[in-house]
């Protein structure tokens, strides 16, 4: 069925389970990760950081339906914010990551507050008009806070007047750390696996939340909404900057794991990429957008990847013309036209599983059952549909 | 003079560039009676309802209800002073359970127009939960509890409206043609189910051009025509009142 309802079969119970489970694939992500050959922090640690992006997006979009094509904006903002806390005051991460989340937020409320004026496509046109000036302004009126084109990057001679205070600050550029242990490698992609848990854990608890549920009944019926007796704005509105600084938060976790902030962040195809991850994994589903990040991550580490010289090889086995050709056409998919691939896999996506990739395994999981059960009981899958 | 009256519509005009839609309307609703609106089509009922749930400001005149004006007023301040309104078409949470759309009526009435409580969990909502669960015994749709709303019939959509301002206690419920659209059998039970909740003592105002609704539920009845109030009366009144015949009822009889 095609309407999953996110509230339905769940208890404190199956939660506490989800919880576990998450947090549990989430720190043996080094060992699950070796046969597919993504053990690496950098790779695990952008994992982490656009699954924060996307489960922060999901709230807005999954839950009150409002589709926000600026959210690069607020990613921008909170990577920004952060390199500025290690240039001027500490190397210390959780001040970074506080700070630009806080500046995400304020960011959320200007921008929020003028764009949920309207609804719709209107609403989405607002967004992204507000996240492209915001990426034409760091070019130009805003070089002194942004460096323009070079990004903001450390410098030996930051004041960091806090690291200072403590003595710190030797020669040479610090790394980010957190209370003396310096987050690079390992370190760093596991402070971002405890943050994503904590975002998890936050947006399940939003999910369950009353505030939750009004969200889904905005999306469901905002004029029932209001004659039920609810001021719909502030609701939208507020999820909009909780999900702004889940977008500064991953943001400034950037900075963290590696401290410069560009405004090419900003730009719109990146908002666009955290519409298409949570789209791909299920909107409105818990897991489905931390899905999305991983599959839309891996694949273009793999496929960007690829060169001419590998397809050759690959089609090595055929008569030479032939593999001309193959390599010609594959080229396209590959590489720096990887994102032909992802523009292909989405709309595979969008036509035969609308709901993501959540119904993509609720099918599966509902036919082991339907053959478990041996065909009996099957109608009754279609009501308890779960909601991770 | 106007202590037991819970609303109180005086003087409204409104006009839509040349068409005046209503003229001069006075109303006054008694405290805990069901007061039905019928005209023919077209003689400014919805205008009417509009213009009472702020929807549409009056040219003149004033809605007062307990003495509050409500015209300015947004669709959810009405709402919390308790006025509850269910539409010609329903309008529900298609999406979410039957069992989440009371829960929302009632968390509407218990936390006002907004307030953000993230980490609380609807888990611990018992007592909401609870309140929500007798509504739906009481209104005959506890078996459908966990069915998305979308799946229910036309009547048991209007029930689920009805049950949603039910729990909000409303001072004064607002029924726009609650049968419109419904196969005969839906009407009698919706009869049945307004003819039970009339018992609540509840201020009930419906709008209606099904004679049987309107004669078998109200206690008074204005008719309009042509944005004006041409009759008041109980009934009886109105069944032997040959204006209205002659406007409404086309001469025959009812």
């Amino acid at each position: 069925m095609a309407s999953i309802t996110h509230f339905n079969p769940s208890t404190p119970k199956r939660d506490l389970a989800v919880m576990g489970i998450f947090a549990l694939v989430v720190l043996t992500a080094p060992i699950w990760a070796t046969p597919i050959g993504a053990n690496y922090p950098d790779l695990l640690q952008r994992f982490a950081i656009f699954g924060i992006f996307a489960i922060g997006y999901n709230l807005l979009f999954g839950l009150t339906g409002y589709l926000s094509f600026g959210h690069a904006a607020f990613l921008g903002v909170g990577s920004y914010a952060a390199v500025w806390i290690f240039k001027l005051l500490t190397m210390n991460a959780i001040l970074a990551v506080a700070f630009g989340m806080l500046v995400a937020a304020v960011f959320a409320v200007a921008i929020g507050y003028v764009a949920l004026r309207r609804a719709g496509i209107y609403f989405a046109i607002l967004t992204l008009a507000f996240a492209q000036m915001s990426y034409r302004l760091a070019y130009s009126v805003l070089t002194p806070i942004t460096n323009g084109e070079t990004g903001l990057t450390l410098d030996g001679n930051d004041p960091r007047v806090i690291d200072a205070l403590f003595g710190g600050g030797g020669e040479g550029i610090p790394n980010p750390s957190l209370f003396g242990l310096e987050l690079t490698g390992y370190a760093a992609f596991y402070f971002c696996a405890v943050v994503l848990i904590l975002a998890f854990w936050v947006s399940l608890k939003i999910f369950r939340s009353p505030f939750g549920l009004k969200l889904l009944a905005i999306k469901s019926n905002q004029t029932r909404m209001r004659f039920t007796g609810y001021n719909t704005r502030p609701y939208v509105l507020t999820v909009f900057v909780i999900s702004g600084m889940y977008a500064g938060l991953a943001g400034s976790l950037m900075a963290v794991t590696d401290p410069l902030a560009g405004a090419e962040r900003m730009v719109w195809t990146a908002s666009g990429e955290v519409v298409l991850m949570t789209i791909l994994g299920g909107a409105g589903t818990l897991v489905g957008p931390m899905l999305g990040a991983v599959l839309i991550k891996y694949a273009e580490n793999i496929f960007s990847a690829v060169n001419d010289s590998q397809l050759a090889d690959l089609f090595g086995f055929l008569p030479e013309p032939v593999t001309d050709l193959m390599v010609g056409v594959a080229s396209l998919f590959v590489g720096e036209g990887w994102h032909l691939t992802l523009g292909l896999l989405f709309m595979a996506i969008v036509i035969f599983l609308p709901g993501g990739m959540m119904e993509g395994l609720y099918r599966i999981g509902g036919a082991i059952r339907r053959r478990r059960a041996g065909g009996r009981a099957a109608d009754n899958s279609a009501v308890t549909q779960p909601s991770e | 003079m106007a202590q037991n009256f819970v609303l109180n519509v005086s003087d409204v005009n409104k006009s839509f560039g040349g068409l005046q839609a209503l003229t001069n309307i006075n109303l006054q609703i008694e405290e805990g009676k069901t007061h039905a609106v019928i005209g023919p089509n077209g003689a400014g009922k919805s205008t009417l309802l509009n213009t009472v749930i702020g929807r549409l400001a009056p040219d003149t005149g004033s809605v007062l209800f307990d003495g509050v004006n409500l015209t300015g007023k947004t669709a959810h301040q009405i709402n919390q002073l308790g006025v509850a309104r269910v539409f010609q078409t329903p309008e529900i949470f298609l999406d979410l359970t039957v069992l989440q759309n009371i829960e929302i009526a009632a968390l509407a009435k218990r936390d006002g127009a907004f307030s953000f409580k993230p980490f609380r969990s609807m888990f611990s909502e018992t007592k909401i939960q609870q309140e929500a669960v007798d509504m739906l015994d009481d209104m005959g749709l506890h078996h459908l509890r966990d069915h998305p709303a979308a799946n229910l019939s036309r009547g048991d959509k209007r029930r689920l409206e009805i049950a949603m301002c039910l729990i909000q206690h409303p001072r004064l419920l607002l029924l726009d043609e609650p049968t419109a659209g419904m196969a005969r059998h839906d009407t009698n039970r919706t009869i049945d189910l307004l003819q039970r909740i009339k018992a609540r003592g509840m201020t009930k105002v419906i709008i209606e051009h099904d004679m049987h609704v309107v004669f078998s539920l109200a206690d008074w009845i204005s008719v309009l025509a042509q944005g004006a109030i041409i009759a008041e009366g109980t009934p009886e009144d109105i069944k032997g009142n040959p204006k209205v015949q002659e406007a409404y009822l086309g001469g025959t009889e009812v």
